[in-house]
């Protein structure tokens, strides 16, 4: 049974599988159903929800397209969390391969680096590179990213420590492969599904800090976010509760979009697993 | 007795690298910043000519190579002298040791809430794996999980204090009240209610599952088998076998957490205007006054050190083997 059948197994994971192939396609189809700029004043203010079907969930503060934004704040949302979670799996896998492999002062080392990480509030480290760097997309990933590369490493770690006693990586010492090599070409790829099962959390947790980010207003502030447009609707949340609500029923849904398909993806992999 | 202090000393001496680390890293970052603290104190004051920003960075020993302001800052921080803040015009660590308590305060009761009721739900949903009440309560953590805590922090504030007016909007207590003794711990408990609450309410999903995946794996082990062949009662093995050693990564999870609850509580506390140690690394943010916020960074991350200080001991008391091995180490 190949792995997307296994997939399919866990009804979990085809609910996130649907839902997180919804939010990629809204995602990519924003341009194309909101050509014009999301921040770009539509109509009247605050106007409600379902009052005209030009403006199906109503105006902001400033007169701007509610839906609009919220379509386009999918496709931040989505970025950011994909991106982050790609560099921290990256560095963390790059640095717990090396620690694993090389062992001796070097694991020494950059396992007391990964413990300061750990010690360091994550989102604070995440509010002081932004705010120091400067806030833009890309800041915003790797200030995400160098919060969250800490359980990857340490998972890698663990693996390359079990994988490197192995008998075909004593074979490939003796062919005279360079330890790099050994260590990238033949040791990684083996330890990367237990690094690749924690991916959804770190996803889910990337869409959250980027969220609570802007909405502390230290995220980009030309691109449309769930984040910002909640702390945007704070202001009126006497008058208007809605605006705040509708972007953190959409964040709501995104993460346990991609919790349930991680659960279904860990399934998977520890069927593959049980029968190996 | 003698094995929780070999413990501490040991913990101790090992968080040293840890914090250097730290603080080398916070230097640099400090670094990274446009701007030092002459340019921040101009601002501050009104701007000043060249020759007196000349003489402001020698006095301050800006005009020194960076590895010698590292050493300086090094020295400095080991006094126990975090610099002062631009901002404030306080020494940091005054400032931050007056706005501890009420974060201390907030995350506090929000992990020993959490706690209680996120593991006897936790033994709720793993005393009978797969079971509907199992599966209701898998699926409603997952969910809780996946809330932003901001966002739950504002909804409740739109019903509780908005529409219901039951409970206060922010703040930790109601200013100028002149209430003193029992009456204010119970305004300031009032005040609480809420942004524990938001709190809670998405940990206690964290020790929930927790608890039941660790009930999950104890019932396949022998020694359940064993009681069961005994013939005790099922109350008595949920009880004093399987829950009993499940709880203890619950501990592990809870030095662990420690660092991501305070940077947490940071946007819990702007949310409800609370006066703690996230409101002002969020103020320090806005004021762009950044030797405050690595302070901030460096004292919390001795916060950390000591919360999972007392998360070992404790370990240590419940599970009589960690000392031992320790000790045979």
């Amino acid at each position: 049974m190949n792995f997307v059948a296994r997939f399919m197994r866990s009804p979990e994971g085809v609910i996130g599988a649907v839902v997180l192939i919804g939010l990629v396609l809204v995602a990519l189809a924003a341009p194309l159903l909101f050509p014009r700029d999301p921040l770009a004043i539509v109509g009247q203010p605050m106007l409600e929800p379902f009052a005209d079907w030009a403006l199906p969930l109503g105006t902001d503060r400033l007169g701007r397209n509610v839906l609009a934004e919220l379509v386009h704040g999918a496709r931040a949302s989505l970025l950011v969390g994909i991106a982050a979670a790609l560099a921290a799996m990256a560095i963390g896998a790059s640095v717990g391969t090396i620690a694993g492999f090389a062992g001796g002062f070097v694991d020494e080392a950059l396992m007391r680096v990964v413990d300061a990480f750990q010690t360091v509030p994550g989102f604070l480290l995440a509010l002081a590179f932004v705010s120091v760097i400067g806030a833009s997309m890309p800041i915003v990933v790797l200030a995400i990213a160098l919060g969250a590369w800490t359980g990857p490493a340490r998972l890698a770690r663990a693996e390359v420590l079990s994988i490197r006693e192995r008998d075909y990586v004593d074979w490939a010492r003796v062919i005279g492969m360079h330890p790099l090599e050994i260590a990238f070409r033949e040791i990684l790829p083996n330890a990367l599904p237990p690094v690749l099962a924690l991916s959804a959390v770190i996803v889910a947790g990337a869409i959250l800090t980027e969220a609570a980010l802007s909405f502390l207003g230290l995220g980009d502030p030309n691109i449309v976010t769930w984040g910002s447009m909640i702390a945007e609707g704070r202001a009126v949340l006497r008058s208007a509760p809605f605006l705040s609500i509708v972007p953190g029923i959409a964040l709501v849904v995104t993460v346990l979009g991609v919790y349930l398909f991680g659960e279904g993806l860990a399934e998977a992999l520890s069927r593959r697993r049980v029968r190996s | 007795m003698q094995r929780a202090g070999r413990l501490i000393v040991r913990r101790l001496i090992g968080s040293i690298p840890v914090l250097l680390i730290v603080l080398v890293g916070t230097f640099f970052l400090l670094e990274l910043a446009s701007g030092d603290a002459v340019d921040a104190y101009l601002v501050s004051t009104g701007g000043g000519d060249a020759a007196l920003v000349e003489a402001l960075r020698t006095n301050w020993g800006l005009d020194q190579s960076p590895i010698t302001r590292l050493g300086l800052y090094l020295w400095n921080v080991i006094h126990l002298n975090f610099g002062y803040s631009v901002l404030l015009n306080r020494p940091i660590l005054a400032v931050v040791l007056e706005r501890l308590p009420n974060t201390l305060l907030l995350m506090g009761s929000a992990v020993a809430l959490s706690f209680g009721i996120g593991s006897l739900l936790g033994i709720v949903a793993g005393s009978k794996p797969g079971s509907a009440r199992d599966k209701l309560l898998s699926v409603g953590s997952l969910a809780l999980y996946a809330v932003p805590s901001f966002w739950l922090g504002l909804v409740l504030v739109v019903v509780f204090s908005v529409q219901l007016r039951w409970l206060p909007l922010a703040g930790i207590e109601t200013l100028a009240s002149g209430k003193v003794g029992l009456d204010r711990a119970g305004d300031i408990l009032r005040h609480l209610v809420l942004p524990v609450g938001a709190l809670a309410l998405l940990y206690l999903a964290l020790y929930l599952r927790l608890m039941r995946a660790g009930m999950v794996e104890v019932w396949r082990q022998d020694f359940v088998l064993a009681a069961r062949a005994k013939g005790l009662s099922r109350r008595r093995i949920v009880w004093r076998h399987v829950a009993r050693n499940a709880l203890l990564p619950l501990i592990t999870m809870l030095g662990l957490q420690s660092a991501t609850m305070l940077g947490g509580s940071v946007v819990i506390e702007s949310v409800f205007s609370i006066p703690g140690l996230g409101r002002l690394a969020q103020e320090a943010v806005s004021g762009r006054d950044t030797p405050l916020l690595m302070g901030i960074i460096v004292i919390s991350a001795v916060l950390v050190i000591l919360t999972n200080l007392i998360v070992d001991l404790a370990y240590a008391a419940l599970d009589p083997r960690v000392g031992a091995t320790e000790a045979q180490a």
